[in-house]
């Protein structure tokens, strides 16, 4: 079972945050067919939020194709976004670990660190397309 | 869909004063309502017309099909928290209980008894030595355990902590699940309403100025900036809700169901809180305006 957070100032809308930390734990293995999903009675209970929020989430989640609602039961994974690339991800969270540690002790702070990535991975992108 | 609450030209007066006025509003069912307004503005008013506790000096109401109060049937089928939750402090929650069963023919025993478990309040305990926020907590239970098809509550989490708050909510929207009940409450902030509610009235100076679905109202205002320009060189279908202007540079916040595509504007979404904030502006600029006619 997972749980859901949410950020109100993200201006990301929140049915639209669920979802996206549901595909994320699809894609981390987090979640497997069959897992069940938290009900809306317990999202509504931690999160305080408009249940409409959630059954929304749920709804587009499903017709993503990725979970099912059972009636009465509750709403369950179909099928998990992770794919063989899941056993390469351990060795590659090791080697960014590294990587994170050598740019801290290059002096670059969160911010500076979360920049040059997004730059890089920009860059990487435009030469992929090209 | 069915409305729970419906007023047309309602109005409420003391004295001299209009309290309310030319309320005309259909709140459909299943809907977390948020009443939003500065205090004074005639949300109590609004709230104790819906219950029966008022009777309307114009206009008139409809709350489940039914005039408000009309009957012991109807009033069963509304739960109301007053402001301020209150309960008898000398009265143990025990007692609160027995009371409320006692005085409601819909009682549900179990589900209150569960709840003040599931609260953790102590049911030996005088409501007097409560914290605000189980106080909180045991009004909403005895406005809940009649098993209600509305809920109305007047500013139920004004007087609490941050984190009473929070708690308060989650119970609250668990109940919305549980019992399907259509749920109104009162605020002066637009922060308590932003997360739980979907429905949204915003009561200013007596008068309703907007209201609808939060989806709906999120996806049609708009904040433009751009070079100076009068308000009647805008698009016909764009309704400007408060405009402000420096000498070079304008600044409009606009409804409008269809896209704003001049290039010349700088167009930003606006969220809730904005939104409430550009209907208060434009009360208090309405509220000005008769003020300068009588002075010419």
């Amino acid at each position: 079972m997972i749980s859901f957070h949410l950020d109100v100032r993200s201006g990301v809308a929140p049915y639209q945050q669920i979802v996206h930390q549901v595909r994320q734990a699809l894609r981390l293995g987090l979640l497997e067919a069959g897992d069940q999903l938290p009900t809306v009675r317990e999202v509504v209970g931690t999160l305080a939020i408009n249940p409409n929020t959630v059954l929304k989430a749920y709804k587009e989640l499903e017709n993503l194709g990725l979970v099912a609602a059972r009636p009465g039961i509750g709403t369950f994974v179909l099928r998990t976004l992770a794919d063989e690339s899941l056993a390469a991800h351990g060795p590659l969270r090791l080697e960014l670990r590294r990587w994170l540690e050598r740019a801290r002790s290059a002096g670059l702070d969160d911010e500076s660190i979360e920049a040059l990535f997004r730059d890089v991975v920009r860059s990487f992108q435009a030469e992929g397309v090209a | 869909m069915t409305a729970v609450i419906e007023a047309a030209g309602l109005g409420k007066r003391y004295g001299q004063n209009w309290a309310l006025s030319e309320c005309s509003l259909a709140i459909p069912s299943g809907k977390v309502v948020g009443l939003v307004g500065p205090n004074g503005a005639g949300k109590t008013t609004f709230l104790h017309l819906a219950v029966g506790l008022l009777q309307p000096t114009s206009g008139s109401m409809r709350v489940l099909g039914a005039r408000p109060g009309a009957s012991p049937a109807q009033l069963a089928r509304i739960g109301f928290v007053a402001q301020d939750a209150p309960v008898y402090a000398g009265m143990s929650v025990r007692d609160h209980l027995r009371l409320g069963a006692w005085m409601n023919p819909t009682w549900d025993t179990e589900l209150a008894a569960d709840r003040v478990a599931g609260l953790g309040l102590d049911p030996n305990q005088k409501a007097g030595r409560l914290s605000g926020g189980q106080r909180a907590q045991l009004a909403l239970t005895l406005a809940v355990a009649k098993r209600p098809e509305l809920l109305v509550l007047d500013e139920p989490i004004a007087s609490l902590d941050p984190l009473a708050r929070r708690e308060f909510l989650q119970d609250l929207m668990q109940v919305v699940v549980e019992q399907a009940a259509t749920v109104i409450f009162s605020s002066h902030l637009v922060s308590d309403l932003e997360r739980v509610c979907d429905y949204l009235i915003v009561l200013v100076g007596s008068r309703v100025r907007v209201a609808g679905d939060i989806e709906d109202l999120v996806a049609t205002h708009y904040r433009l900036t751009g070079p100076r320009r009068d308000r009647g060189r805008l698009p016909g279908d764009q309704q400007v809700i408060v405009e402000d202007h420096t000498d070079r540079q304008s600044t409009f916040v606009v409804r409008t169901s269809a896209q704003v595509l001049d290039p010349s504007w700088t167009v930003e979404r606006m969220g809730l809180e904005d939104l409430v904030l550009a209907y208060m502006a434009r009360a208090a600029a309405d509220a000005r305006r008769p003020k300068l006619a009588e002075a010419r």
